[in-house]
């Protein structure tokens, strides 16, 4: 029998079953550092991503359900290498790919029974950290621009209060790192987290990607293994003298160097390398599932 | 109602089914599915057949491709031809295909350049779709797939194909892979070279080439072969030392990709310009093989 419901419940209803999905899961941190923009998450899983390369400048973000944002994933890595090879690579932006997500998300939410539970980011690093740009798509395709950082996932205004509170222009990757890692830490894990001991962070808790600003061909890369458990190592020693976000500025000199305009005389010698290491980091992915070499936090 | 060019329709890039179709991680597989006109050479294929009296399109000329220690060089010259018209003096025919390989092409260069370019898009949507390269081997394959779509286009003169070479991880060792328009796969050992110049560019490497050189002396002996493929065949470019366009090398060993620098291969090119002002036929190969064991 046939019965009547009102659009505006209809809307509501699925709203609410989307949002209430995306709640449940783990909160990820996106937030703009000297170096790039860098990716936070806890993610125990090392094969199942919830960051990944788009293309040159551009990463993909989500949270929610795998199946759906890996879905919508591939579809955009096809978007972008369809762009870029019938025009140029240089024409595939993060704004055309933020509309593009904009419209598929928002077309399968009016016209299907069931939306999908998925929150995602389309951030791309810019050559200087003013022209970096972050966009949130959610579920019913609603798009947002987002400025420094951005917190997806469930609980997120929690972690986002406390990267506000902490964050600040020019940061470097381990202030970002420590900002991020001490937001996530703070969510629903051990309770009251601020004053105490948080529990020993290892790189093994987290999935950690950067678009790297001073990289000229394909930025993306995931720090896996040894490089993040040193990327830890250096977010943590502040955390003993309290000093939060200015003691990461402190370390921003030695750690990424002088950012944007010296890059220019590095940008030769790393221009080589930099494909060659992003290369490498599609294996160093599967290699460091099951590397021995871990050292051991 | 869709512009539509030649039966060349422009694809919609608007949400459509296409994208979100859980399909291969093929890139070409995708365009045949969603944009079949951005195929190289299928244009051609869909229309009526070339006219007989077609334009003189640019051809690229020779390639050329030595294992070395370590790895694998590739060489190519820079001339396109068009007829007797020398079509451009400093066409660029050898690539990097991604970190491992490299990819060089002889023939028509408009579908030769785009089968590279369809190539290099091919390897690096397979790596983010999947997360992981493909072999050495997967990657040959996927190539000879993309060669045998132009097999039409082949046949109505508008003839093109690759030369590949790359690094095998597995083996540890460079490898290089000849092809045919109809897709035929061919492992080359030691050394191969394709276009107009290469019968003369083997007959050098034949002389020149030892088992186990350095990459440098590959590179050298490599330069030498372009050369003669440049003196005794008219659509190869020699090195062009008044306008300072020199050949195109590039390396691929377990350190991945690299193209030599072009002041590297000005002084290499020079170097060889310079022995031939003294001997133009280049070094001469000893005339019996010394003896074994002495």
């Amino acid at each position: 029998m046939p019965f009547y419901v009102s659009p505006e419940q209809a809307m509501k209803d699925k709203a609410d079953y989307a949002r209430k999905a995306i709640t449940r899961g783990r909160s990820g941190v996106v937030i703009e550092c000297d170096a790039g923009i860098l990716f936070v998450s806890p993610n125990p899983s090392r094969a199942l991503h919830k960051f990944s390369e788009l293309y040159d400048r551009i990463a993909f973000a989500a949270a929610g359900r795998y199946n759906e944002f890996e879905r919508l994933r591939q579809a955009g890595v096809r978007y972008a290498d369809l762009t870029g090879y019938q025009y140029d690579r240089q024409d595939v932006t993060a704004r055309g790919l933020a509309n593009w997500y904009a419209q598929v998300l928002g077309t399968i939410f009016t016209e299907s029974n069931k939306p999908l539970e998925v929150e995602i980011v389309v951030a791309e690093v810019g050559e200087s950290a003013g022209q970096d740009q972050i966009y949130r798509i959610t579920f019913d395709g609603t798009v947002t621009d987002e400025h420094n950082f951005l917190v997806m996932g469930g609980q997120a205004d929690q972690v986002a209060a406390v990267v506000r509170e902490r964050y600040s222009d020019g940061m470097s990757l381990a202030g970002a790192m420590q900002v991020a890692v001490e937001a996530l830490a703070g969510q629903g894990g051990n309770g009251q987290g601020n004053g105490a001991e948080p529990a020993e962070i290892s790189g093994a808790q987290f999935e950690v990607a950067v678009l790297d600003r001073s990289r000229s061909h394909r930025t993306f890369r995931r720090l896996t293994g040894a490089r993040l458990e040193a990327l830890l190592a250096e977010a943590r020693p502040a955390k003993g003298g309290k000093s939060g976000a200015s003691g990461g500025a402190a370390s921003s000199g030695a750690s990424a160097g002088p950012g944007g305009n010296a890059g220019g005389a590095g940008k030769g010698g790393e221009s080589g390398k930099g494909p060659g290491d992003s290369g490498k980091d599609g294996n160093s992915g599967k290699g460091s599932g099951s590397s021995g070499d871990k050292p051991s936090a | 109602m869709a512009p539509d060019f030649d039966g060349r329709r422009l694809p919609a890039i608007a949400p459509s089914a296409h994208f979100l179709t859980a399909g291969t991680s093929s890139f070409s597989d995708f365009l045949t599915m969603a944009a079949p006109g951005l195929l190289p050479g299928r244009p051609a294929a869909a229309g009526a057949g070339m006219p007989a009296g077609a334009p003189e399109l640019p051809h690229g000329t020779t390639i050329v491709a030595a294992l070395c220690e370590g790895g694998v060089v590739m060489a190519g010259d820079r001339r396109a031809t068009a007829g007797s018209m020398i079509a451009q003096r400093d066409i660029e025919k050898v690539y990097r295909s991604d970190e491992f390989s490299c990819i060089g092409m002889s023939g028509v260069a408009g579908i030769g350049i785009d089968l590279i370019r369809l190539f290099q898009v091919e390897l690096e949507h397979y790596e983010k779709l999947e997360g992981r390269t493909l072999s050495l081997e997967g990657k040959a394959n996927r190539l000879a797939g993309l060669v045998r779509g132009n097999l039409m286009g082949a046949m109505q003169g508008l003839v093109a194909v690759p030369l590949f070479a790359g690094f095998d991880e597995d083996l540890e060792a460079g490898r290089i892979f000849g092809y045919d328009v109809a897709g035929g796969r061919y492992e080359e050992h030691r050394f191969h070279s394709i276009g107009s110049g290469s019968v003369f560019a083997r007959g050098a490497l034949k002389k020149l080439y030892r088992d186990g050189m350095s990459p440098a002396d590959t590179a050298l002996a490599c330069m030498q072969a372009l050369y003669d493929a440049a003196d005794d065949d008219s659509a190869t470019g020699g090195p062009d030392v008044s306008r300072r366009i020199y050949p195109i090398i590039a390396t691929v060993t377990a350190d991945g990709f690299e193209r030599m620098p072009d002041d590297q291969a000005a002084s290499l090119a020079e170097s060889v310009v310079d022995g031939r002002m003294r001997r133009p036929d280049g070094p001469a190969a000893p005339l019996e093989e010394p003896p074994a064991g002495g």
